[in-house]
């Protein structure tokens, strides 16, 4: 058959056209094999098994030098199924100490692509946690019988005392948002949640270490990278002393037992926490290892809010422990002597009687304001100052005013060493001038709108930690040191933040009638209570005013002259402040400056430690 | 009539049949390599698939040397009664066989035993009655009947394959085009399906870039190539090649004053392109109505229909292509990213070929397709295993092994006396390139996934069968090539 030119033409384009996809092909398989190495790269990592070497966490002390918190091995049982061979499963289950019911199902969980996604038989699965030291030390003197099974090794935090929970927090598993804002962690890793957990994470835990090891084709580990010269070992977690003590810490919770709210103490020439009791509280160990989720879920639904910190994490009013901090101002600024005499006839003369005063002489000086609590006074000294033609108006008044309340620790975080701390309400000009206009739309208000400022009340909000570190102030005539429960880190200096004085502007002179005046309260006012025969404590009650019943608060020092503790005690709907605040911070006084309880004061402590103080929480419901 | 007994074995193809059985145990050993694992490294359990293709392989053979045994002459007489029996066989296996990961393409004949897929016997028997029937009758444009029943051939399993939910099987057989393009078909034919294709992608490849402030770039684009193609078409009409020449240098100026003033004020170009292509059109329709010549006729179809193509694409991607062929098709234009879901197979294949470097991490080292990382790895993902374990040296010269086995296929088919082996010998020759081409395409990320085996390498019995009975009927027509000498 004659092959005409048409055919051949149409056979060469037919070659030409198979050859020129070959070509094409050999050199995308050129590009892709030969000069691309990012396809070796991404292969590598999974051919390289970077086993990274956990660190172990830092531990924690009390002041005393008592462990508090510290780490317990564990161990996971891991199982790459590959590997496993027919087994005796009675002596595997005799060995963890469970049945063989458990056994089966862990199987099936694990091969379950639902319930564990990154199932994969080459890769080592979690078969069981937590393992008990007996078992582990059994199952170890076994494993060769069980092919394909390994133990990895964990640890879990263990706590002396089933105190303190609030200040130390507790630890949980990393969350997306955690793995999101730091790189250092990957899924599974734990990071602390609340308190010096938290906020001390960076130190407690550690650098992790890594292994290089290699993987075959069957994903099986046959030896470190190099002989391991890349690996780079983990490095401990730093130690903590905290500045806690916690024989008063428990004391503390004792008293607080039932009721809800808060003690503090801080040692004045420090800064340093001597006890943090937030009520109710829980015991941190229940937070540990199998049974957290669920204990979590029972705190969270306590309508008590046990989880919540209340020394930090709670402003409320402060009530008459809030007329110290005016009697500074006022004496600083110059609008009252220590002589000035205000009346009082039950209650604030300008206002009509309001706010009230309670019982007592009228016509007063400023020791005598303070020991009967004058609520009078120090509206008159608010008054007077707002009204001063010194400041040139109303405004730059309330402003002067807010800047020594700003020095002396309010309204902004005072930077404790704790996470989510509230820094409270000190109004500003602004802030009125916002919410009290005339008709022509112009902020319109005079010192009797805000008058109740004066005595801890209407807008001003503290935290109780706020408050205690006042007492402090107050103790040390003019500075504090940045209230902190961390004493030492392990090899670190500790963070000049809290090494450094902070001077509240008021001459230490000033500082001598408000001492008086809180003298005068325990030994003939409204703090009765608190006074002790051998120590001189000075202090000041307060009733926050609240929708429910009022809280009850102390706020105390002693001794005078040389102050060894604040302490600010806060119960919830405790009523007025002699009813239950005065006596347990005479009671926690004693304990932290003697030691123990006096014999005379046991009926005291049984009644205190007895009583009850829950509001209905059915209201809320 | 009498034949001249010629001694098979001294006229049979050896060259074709050592690539055969090169390529074969090839595969066989990449199926060994695609299914091991620590527990499984027995090469002969027949549980296993290595074992199971190893009992195909010898069933192959045997029925290779079969069809050599069998006269030449039944393939040309029962060709058509093979293509009605698979026929009717498509159209039973429809309704019968069971959904299998969405399919219906199998016959279970002994259930969780032996399974066949007709669709791959289709491939034999098509090829025989194409040829059959262009041998009889030569291919002729203007032959209306016979470009009916020659494209009725090839579109019948092609509807009856795609009912069966096999569209990968089914497209192959749209590669006897380029048989009838060999037999007499007109370039343009083949020259429209490529352009539909280029513009197609084009069109898709570019639908929702912009460039500069307002010029879409997927139309644009396709407007410059129709431009193009209306000057090429022109430029090859001898009597068309002065107006080609004229309306080139029109264009151009245009083209740079555009570029000009567009550098100061920014406007859509594609309305210059767009004049210019319907001036053009005007033009070429005033010229056939002048010279009465049909070329400048078609000029002015080719334009008109690539227009109503380019606005009918989009309806066409978006309302008659079901979602998972759209997105495979993004992913390979690159349009969509999402290594993740659509784009995984590709991925992690393209990772496994390019970890095996030039020269591959070694026989049964590869970790990419032993760890699992690759879906599909004995099947139509067994080119990984191969670019893996061998790496460019070896995968290159299994598709060096494969373009010459075409080729050879080509040279044979060239060299037969009878039409009816020839245009079969092409037939068997398009279907193994157009397999090789969308399956290696696919697995390197060229074309769109597209799930059809690699001849002789991915895994099944069927496609194995398939085939050698396409491979060694022609082998034994080849035999018989010198037999009309000798009438």
């Amino acid at each position: 058959m004659k092959k005409d030119l048409n055919s051949e033409y149409r056979k060469a384009f037919i070659v030409g056209f198979i050859c020129l996809i070959g070509i094409i092909y050999l050199i995308q398989l050129f590009r892709l094999q030969v000069l691309s190495p990012d396809y070796k790269d991404w292969a590598d990592t999974n051919a390289f098994l970077k086993k990274v070497q956990y660190p172990s966490r830092g531990v924690m002390y009390d002041r005393n030098g008592n462990l508090l918190v510290f780490n317990q091995p564990a161990y996971d049982v891991m199982i790459v199924v590959r590997e496993t061979r027919e087994f005796d499963t009675l002596a595997f289950c005799r060995a963890v100490n469970v049945d063989i019911e458990t056994i089966r199902r862990r199987f099936q969980d694990i091969k379950n692509k639902k319930l564990n996604p990154g199932y994969s038989s080459y890769t080592p699965q979690t078969f069981l946690t937590q393992l008990g030291n007996k078992e582990y030390g059994v199952l170890q003197e076994a494993i060769y019988k069980f092919p394909g099974f390994y133990i990895q090794n964990r640890t879990v935090r263990q706590y002396n005392y089933p105190n303190a929970a609030h200040v130390l927090g507790y630890i949980a598993e990393v969350d997306k948002q955690n793995i999101a804002d730091d790189d250092y962690y990957q899924r599974g890793d734990y990071i602390g949640k609340t308190g010096v957990e938290r906020s001390y994470e960076k130190h407690l835990r550690g650098e992790k270490g890594v292994e290089i090891l290699l993987r075959d084709a069957h994903g099986r580990i046959k030896g470190k990278y190099e002989e391991g010269i890349h690996d780079i070992s983990p490095s401990s977690g730093k130690d903590l002393t905290l500045s806690i003590d916690i024989d008063l810490q428990a004391y503390g919770e004792e008293l607080m037992k039932n009721k809800l709210g808060t003690i503090i103490m801080i040692e004045p020439k420090t800064g340093e926490i001597l006890c943090m009791v937030s009520s109710p509280t829980y015991d941190p160990s229940s937070l540990v290892g199998k049974q957290f989720s669920e204990s979590y879920l029972d705190l969270v639904k306590n309508p008590y809010t046990p989880l919540l910190n209340r020394a930090i994490n709670g402003a409320y009013p402060p009530g008459s422990t809030f007329k110290t901090a005016q009697a500074l101002t006022f004496l600083q600024e110059g609008i009252i002597t220590p002589n000035t005499i205000y009346s009082c006839y039950g209650g604030f003369p300008p206002g009509n009687g309001r706010p009230k005063c309670h019982g007592h002489a009228s016509h007063i000086p400023l020791t005598s304001a303070i020991g009967t609590s004058c609520n009078a006074y120090f509206c008159w000294g608010l008054k007077n100052m707002l009204e001063n033609k010194k400041y040139g108006s109303i405004q730059n008044a309330m402003n002067k005013w807010r800047d020594y309340m700003v020095a002396q620790g309010f309204g902004y975080r005072l930077g404790v060493d704790m996470p989510d701390e509230k820094r409270g309400m000190i109004p500003n000009a602004q802030f009125y001038d916002k919410f009290h206009k005339d008709k022509n739309g112009k902020p319109w208000w005079k010192a009797l709108t805000v008058i109740s400022i004066a005595i801890g009340q209407g807008e001003v909000t503290l935290s109780p930690i706020q408050v205690c570190n006042l007492a402090a102030t107050i103790a040390n005539r003019g500075y504090f040191y940045t209230p902190h429960v961390v004493k030492g880190i392990r090899d670190v200096e500790q963070d000049k933040n809290y090494t450094v004085p902070r001077y509240t502007g008021i001459d230490a002179k000033h500082y001598d009638p408000v001492v008086q005046g809180m003298r005068m309260a325990v030994t003939g006012g409204t703090c009765q209570g608190a006074n002790i025969s051998d120590i001189s404590v000075c202090g000041k009650t307060g009733t926050a005013e609240n929708k429910g019943r009022d809280h009850s608060i102390f706020m105390g020092f002693a001794p005078m002259e040389d102050p060894k503790v604040a302490v600010i005690v806060f119960v919830e709907n405790g009523g007025f402040g002699a009813r239950y605040a005065v006596p347990m911070g005479r009671l926690m006084i004693q304990k932290y400056l003697k030691g123990e309880i006096p014999d005379g004061d046991k009926p005291l402590e049984t009644g205190m430690k007895n009583s009850i103080i829950l509001r209905s929480v059915l209201q809320k419901n | 009539m009498y034949y001249k007994k010629t001694n098979i074995w001294a006229s049979v193809d050896w060259w074709t049949i050592a690539i055969y059985l090169i390529l074969v145990i090839a595969g066989w050993f990449s199926i060994y390599a695609s299914t091991y694992d620590f527990d499984q490294t027995e090469m002969f359990d027949f549980s296993t698939r290595t074992g199971m293709q190893l009992i195909w392989i010898f069933t192959s053979l045997f029925i290779g040397v079969l069809l050599l045994l069998i006269d030449s002459d039944v393939y040309e007489m029962l060709s058509i009664w093979f293509y009605l029996l698979i026929a009717l066989l498509l159209s039973v296996t429809i309704f019968i066989a069971p959904d299998i990961k969405g399919s219906r393409s199998w016959l279970v004949i002994i259930p969780g035993v032996i399974q066949i897929q007709p669709a791959e016997f289709a491939k034999f028997a098509t090829s025989l009655a194409l040829a059959r029937i262009l041998s009889v009758y030569k291919f002729d444009i203007r032959n209306f009947k016979i470009v009916l029943v020659s494209f009725g051939i090839i579109l019948l399993p092609v509807l009856l394959i795609y009912l069966q939910k096999e569209t990968g099987s089914a497209l192959v057989f749209l590669s006897l085009f380029l048989v009838l393009y060999r037999e007499g078909m007109p370039g343009y034919i083949l020259f429209s399906g490529f352009v539909a294709v280029l513009f197609f992608v084009l069109s898709i490849r570019f639908n929702d870039v912009v460039w500069g402030e307002n010029i879409s770039a997927g139309i644009f684009l396709v407007f410059l190539f129709i431009l193009f193609f209306i000057l090429f078409i022109l430029y090859n009409y001898p009597k068309g090649k002065n107006h080609a020449k004229q309306l080139s240098y029109i264009t151009l100026l245009i083209g740079f004053v555009s570029g000009i003033i567009y550098f100061f004020i920014p406007f859509d170009l594609t309305w210059v392109v767009g004049s210019l292509i319907a001036g053009m059109l005007i033009y070429m329709l005033l010229l056939y109505i002048r010279y009465r010549a049909s070329t400048y006729l078609w000029i002015v179809v080719f334009g008109l229909t690539s227009f109503a193509f380019l606005y009918s694409v989009d309806y066409v991607f978006d309302n008659i292509l079901k979602p998972h062929q759209r997105i495979r098709i993004q992913v390979t234009l690159g349009t969509i990213d999402d290594p993740g879901g659509a784009g995984y197979n590709v991925n992690q294949s393209k990772i496994a070929i390019g970890s095996g470097g030039l020269v591959g991490k070694g026989f049964l080292n590869g970790t990419q397709t032993k760890l699992k990382y690759v879906p599909e790895q004995d099947t139509d993902f067994i080119f990984c295993t191969i670019g893996e374990e061998i790496g460019f040296l070896g995968a290159s010269l299994v598709l060096v092994f494969f373009i010459i086995l075409i080729l050879r296929l080509i040279y044979l088919a060239e060299r037969q006396s009878m039409a009816f082996c020839r245009i079969y010998g092409y037939c068997v020759a398009c279907i193994f390139f157009f397999h090789l081409a969308i399956n290696i395409g696919m697995v390197i990320g060229i074309t769109p996934v597209i799930g059809i085996p690699l001849p002789f390498f991915s895994y099944g019995g069927s496609s194995l069968l398939g085939f050698t009975l396409l491979l060694f009927i022609f082998l034994r027509l080849d035999t018989a090539r010198n037999r009309s000498y000798d009438n």
